[in-house]
């Protein structure tokens, strides 16, 4: 027989705490802690999918290469959002030099037409 | 070395079981890879303009029925847990019990999309916050709510989408099951499925708290 065969009580388990951190993570919209509501729903959704790729995609159970494909994911869609953000929310750190308009990011060009017009 | 046809386990071009159901494994894997960045590139168009029309977004999130999403969610983890155990099944050889946790985990997905089909989509759509074909609110941020039900639609449809496809390849896998194709050493193909199935739940692990729970509701 090939892989692993998990005890049914390990699933279970893994179960209840996913429903558990559903409930959690509901809960927790409904209390104030301003910016941290967001970081605590991203780190309980966190917890879930590590849960669920772990026992249920029997993740820790296989080989390097297995792991070594989803973290190569990860990295990539990792570089992906910071990379862009980055972009984005730095732009307006430095001067727009004379005469070229407003920044891009709050008041974005109306239609595609008005791109290459110079006010 | 015997020759054996086509009823054997093993294809001819693996050394052994072992590195057949690694094989197996390791595409489904590559091919859940790609699937990160189909759906990194929606979650990346999400944090950029969620940060840009952050009030928009929330405004449009208080539009969603949180407890309707929190009991998706929770079908949705049932049925990654009735599919863990249909690929137990299969692993042990046991017929029944895999036909059995095969149907349920089909109708649990097929349950995630009535329930937001009928009870979601449908009710947004008739309150006008369907962009594109009937968006009709005229409030305060009302051009960043639409944007934020662009996002909603998208992801929650092609996630759906991915439900949808996910239901139909458990449909065949139970069609051979119920023919009694599956065994100890005949697994491969419910394990594949199984990782795309987890796989689709995890996408909507992270959905249901960025699209329903932004804009505290204290």
């Amino acid at each position: 027989m090939q892989g692993h065969v998990v005890p049914k009580k390990t699933y279970f388990f893994i179960f209840g705490a996913l429903l558990a951190m559903t409930a959690l993570t509901t809960g927790m919209a409904f209390v104030d802690l301003g910016e941290w509501n967001t970081i605590v729903a991203l780190i309980i959704a966190c917890c879930k999918a590590t849960l669920v790729a772990l026992f249920f995609m029997h993740l820790r159970w296989s080989t390097t290469l297995m792991r070594v494909v989803l973290l190569s994911a990860l990295l990539w869609l990792a570089i992906l959002i910071s990379l862009t953000t980055t972009d984005f929310f730095s732009r307006d750190w430095t001067p727009i030099p004379e005469g070229w308009g407003e920044s891009s990011l709050l008041s974005p060009p109306a239609l595609p037409g008005n791109l290459l017009q110079r006010r | 070395m015997t020759h054996s046809h086509a009823r054997s386990p093993l294809a001819h071009q693996f050394e052994d079981l072992e590195q057949q159901h690694e094989a197996a494994s390791l595409g489904m894997w590559i091919f859940l890879a790609t699937e990160v960045m189909f759906f990194g590139g929606l979650f990346a168009g999400y944090t950029l303009y969620r940060n840009l029309y952050l009030p928009g977004f929330e405004a449009g999130s208080h539009h969603l029925n949180v407890t309707i999403g929190a009991i998706n969610t929770a079908v949705l983890i049932c049925s990654s847990l009735t599919m863990a155990l249909a690929v137990r099944a299969a692993q042990m050889g046991k017929r029944n019990i895999l036909v059995t946790f095969l149907i349920l985990t089909i109708a649990l997905g097929l349950a995630f999309v009535i329930i937001k089909l009928t009870l979601e989509w449908r009710h947004d759509y008739l309150e006008g916050l369907a962009p594109g074909l009937n968006f009709t609110f005229a409030g305060p941020n009302a051009k960043a709510m639409e944007l934020f039900f662009c996002f909603y639609f998208l992801m929650t449809g092609v996630h759906a989408l991915h439900m949808v496809v996910g239901v139909g390849v458990l449909s065949v896998l139970l069609v051979q099951a119920w023919k009694g194709r599956f065994g100890p050493d005949h697994f491969n193909a419910v394990e594949s499925a199984g990782l795309y199935w987890h796989f689709v739940d995890i996408i909507w692990i992270f959905l249901f708290p960025l699209l329903y729970l932004i804009g505290g509701r204290y």
